[in-house]
């Protein structure tokens, strides 16, 4: 068992370059990971668990208790609908039922075709262009239902 | 030390030909996260191909948020002998036609200028007033935010021109001690919304003895309906960078870590920047300008945790846990990262630091009142007229704040959220308070890090006291069980009242729950989430009320508690909500009153929306209301 760990940490260290193994740098290791891949595998994971020495469990339940991390793979477009006070008051949840009826998912699902998935996030910070929607990291101020419907459908056409 | 002032004075020198450029034009564009939600970034593209097109030489610069975020996208212009003159709500087309107007003819279009940031007889001259004039920003004091919007934040010689660093300089001459003394004679205190003097928090670290010391900038700035943080860093990082260091200095630590939301990429790359720059002038480092002073800063993304706010769980997080808080006393002062000292404050703690070594302590003190000095920084926002970032002296009242900056609301005034998810909402008839640490929390509220949200007519405050307890509901860490279950059956019973099935005892129970909440949580999050609830239920009793006997929302907010009806004296026919209904429920021709099949209606609001002559209003609910009258007749 402890030679198994060991060969494996010295695998596993080759894949995460410029992190010591200290166990503070759990959270950064799983940002690292999501940035690459867009999720965190179980495989990830592992490695993280090796690499940092701790079990399985103490790595998921970090990652588990921050909204940031998703365990699955990510659709194409990411679509992320502010639910920020502001935004609310401007009637933003409008716009989360919007989406969620046009791409015909839930809360952090992907469409089938796996091109959109659809997340709420706590605030993004722009309150004063309420309400707010990110897609791919652009940020889409003074949104309206109608003005959302066309956002959508000029990144429907591949 | 001489390094840096000879850098200084060169600083100085191509600030002086920006300002007032000799030959070529200077274009300034504010691109902060707010402005780049409005567009900015297609404008900035559109100036480029205008410079191209026309072969024009100036110079872009993209500059943080000056505040005002209503008129955003921002741009400037200053030609060579002219004053810098700011433009309101460009796009694309209109600062093509600035562009080639300005550079080309020399018109500067006054008619499209908002202000200018010249000389009275500049106004004068033009009619265009002064932009620090305009009535958002004249009963504004800008200490924090006095280089947002105006220098170029990924340059560190625009923040040395401003008398940057120069706060450091002074404390290395100076002693510790001295600089604690500073702080106090100050009054500052803590930005994050707790109000503890900032001073205590700087000497209990130095007394702290250890080998290691941190110092942590908590620029997690969790509360939904804040961001003045965001634009600080944004717009002016040197300022939280300078103030960490001084930090550094004073307590004796050698690592400082600024931990900011995941959610602010352009927060980060400006940080991670701004960082490089301090290392190539000697800033950060060994022996940091020949003091025997190290000193090195890191930035740390949080992952999306709101409770990572309170002191102890951000701690947690940087550890590598789950961001949990732990209970105090030890203080992170004594006992913190790692075990070890830290001084953690907020980012706007640390960028008031450096005006204050700079100005002296007794300066500070001219702006506020005493025992809350100083100016804050709020995010104006919601049903405001102007909405944006704003800096006020402590002891002003929430009255001017939203009447006289933000310019009131559209209609009716009801109510202003303050000190974010964990505040209160207060009614018109606190308007008159005056905004201190001690008057916030003698309201039922609390200061907060800053987010005041204005609420009109339209906004109903079962649905907002819903919306802030679902918030704590989601981001409470399980820890404590008065946090976890008290959130938990405060969001049942608002959702079963919201649903139309709420009873007299609910308000009881709330209560109760409130009570249990405050006095037993473990941390701020679990002690004050209570609060929207519990001043809404103080200062709109009525509103519940209603909500629960009558199955009535006035504010049409609660879609199973009210119908909509189109006023026949108010509708002029004019067919825009029947163009925006999205499943047929509006019928009328043009010119004639149009009737809506309440039947057919999804109550999505966008017919309210578009109604100039707010003609579309909510009724109680028919038919419940009849089953009601039914139910009542029965018993």
């Amino acid at each position: 068992m402890d030679d198994s760990l060991t060969a494996d940490r010295t695998t596993d260290s080759a894949t995460f370059e410029g992190f010591s193994g200290r166990p503070d740098e759990l959270l950064s290791l799983l940002q690292y990971c999501q940035n690459q891949k867009g999720f965190i595998s179980q495989e990830n994971v592992r490695e993280i668990a090796c690499f940092l020495k701790v079990s399985e469990a103490r790595v998921f339940g970090v990652a588990s208790f921050y909204a940031q991390f998703r365990f699955l793979k990510p659709g194409d477009h990411q679509i992320r609908v502010c639910m920020g006070t502001a935004c609310h008051v401007q009637e933003g949840d409008q716009l989360s039922h919007e989406t969620q009826s046009l791409l015909g998912v839930g809360l952090g699902e992907t469409t089938p075709d796996g091109r959109f998935d659809y997340q709420e996030v706590a605030c993004l910070g722009c309150c004063a262009q309420a309400s707010v929607v990110e897609i791919d990291g652009k940020i889409y101020g003074k949104m309206t239902r109608e003005k959302l419907r066309k956002l959508l459908e000029a990144y429907e056409q591949p | 030390m001489n390094n840096l002032d000879a850098i200084r004075r060169q600083a100085l020198l191509n600030w002086d030909t920006l300002a007032q450029p000799k030959d070529t034009p200077v274009i300034y564009l504010g691109s902060a996260s707010c402005g780049r939600a409005a567009g900015a970034l297609n404008v900035y593209e559109a100036i480029q191909e205008t410079l191209d097109e026309y072969q024009l030489k100036a110079r872009v610069i993209q500059v943080g948020c000056i505040g005002p975020c209503y008129l955003e996208p921002l741009m400037d212009i200053t030609l060579p002998g002219s004053p810098r003159v700011s433009y309101a709500n460009v796009t694309p087309e209109k600062a093509r036609k600035i562009v080639v107007s300005s550079l080309v003819n020399g018109d500067i279009l006054p008619k499209l200028a908002a202000g200018h940031f010249g000389s009275e007889e500049f106004t004068a001259k033009t009619g265009i007033p002064r932009f620090f004039d305009l009535p958002m920003l004249k009963p504004q004091v800008r200490v924090i935010l006095k280089n947002c919007g105006l220098i170029d934040p990924e340059d560190i010689d625009h923040y040395l021109a401003q008398g940057g660093y120069t706060g450091f300089q002074k404390a290395l001459q100076a002693d510790p001690q001295s600089v604690i003394c500073e702080l106090k004679v100050s009054g500052l205190r803590g930005r994050g919304g707790a109000g503890f003097p900032a001073y205590k928090k700087w000497e209990l670290c130095l007394a702290a003895a250890a080998e290691m010391k941190y110092v942590v900038c908590n620029a997690d700035e969790g509360d939904p309906g804040a961001f003045m943080n965001r634009a600080l860093i944004e717009s002016d990082p040197h300022a939280v960078l300078e103030g960490m260091l001084i930090g550094g200095y004073t307590t004796g630590a050698s690592q400082g870590i600024i931990y900011v939301r995941a959610e602010y990429p352009l927060a980060v790359a400006r940080l991670k920047k701004a960082i490089q720059q301090m290392h190539a002038y000697g800033l950060l480092g060994e022996d940091i300008q020949g003091s025997g002073f190290n000193f090195d800063i890191q930035i740390r993304e949080g992952a999306g945790a709101f409770v990572c706010g309170e002191e102890t769980a951000l701690i947690a997080s940087l550890e590598g846990e789950r961001g949990m808080p732990r209970p105090r006393p030890p203080y992170p002062a004594d006992h913190g990262l790692n075990g070890f000292p830290t001084l953690i404050n907020n980012t706007e703690t640390f960028g008031t630091v450096p005006s204050i070594l700079r100005n002296g302590g007794k300066w500070f003190q001219q702006f506020g009142i005493p025992g809350n000095t100083g100016t804050k920084t709020f995010s104006l926002v919601g049903k405001v007229r102007n909405t944006g970032l704003i800096e006020v002296p402590l002891g002003m009242t929430l009255k001017q704040i939203v009447f006289d900056i933000g310019g009131g609301t559209q209609r009716p005034f009801k109510a202003i959220q303050t000190g974010g998810p964990l505040g209160g909402c207060l009614s018109a008839s606190q308007m008159d308070t005056a905004i201190t640490y001690e008057s916030m929390r003698d309201q039922g509220s609390i200061m907060g890090s800053g987010g005041l949200i204005v609420m009109d007519e339209s906004t109903c405050i079962v649905d907002m006291a819903r919306y802030f307890i679902g918030f704590a509901e989601k981001e409470s860490c399980g820890n404590c069980t008065p946090c976890r279950i008290g959130t938990r059956i405060l969001m049942d019973t608002l959702e079963k009242i919201v649903r139309g099935e709420g009873e007299a005892r609910d308000l009881d129970t709330m209560r109760r729950t409130a009570m249990t909440m405050t006095q037993a949580s473990l941390c701020g999050l679990g002690q004050a989430a209570s609060n929207p609830t519990s001043s809404g239920m103080r200062y709109f009793l009525a509103e519940f009320e209603a909500h629960i006997h009558d199955k009535y929302c006035q504010a049409a907010v609660c879609t199973d508690l009210f119908e909509y009806k189109i006023l026949a004296e108010k509708c002029s026919g004019c067919g825009l909500c029947v163009s925006v209904c999205s499943v047929n429920a509006i019928e009328g021709e043009r010119k004639k009153i149009h009737h809506l099949d309440g039947s057919r209606c999804i109550k999505c609001h966008s017919c309210v929306k578009v109604c100039a002559r707010h003609a579309i209003i909510g009724i109680p609910n028919s038919t419940r209301a009849a089953e009601w009258d039914f139910c009542e007749v029965l018993s």
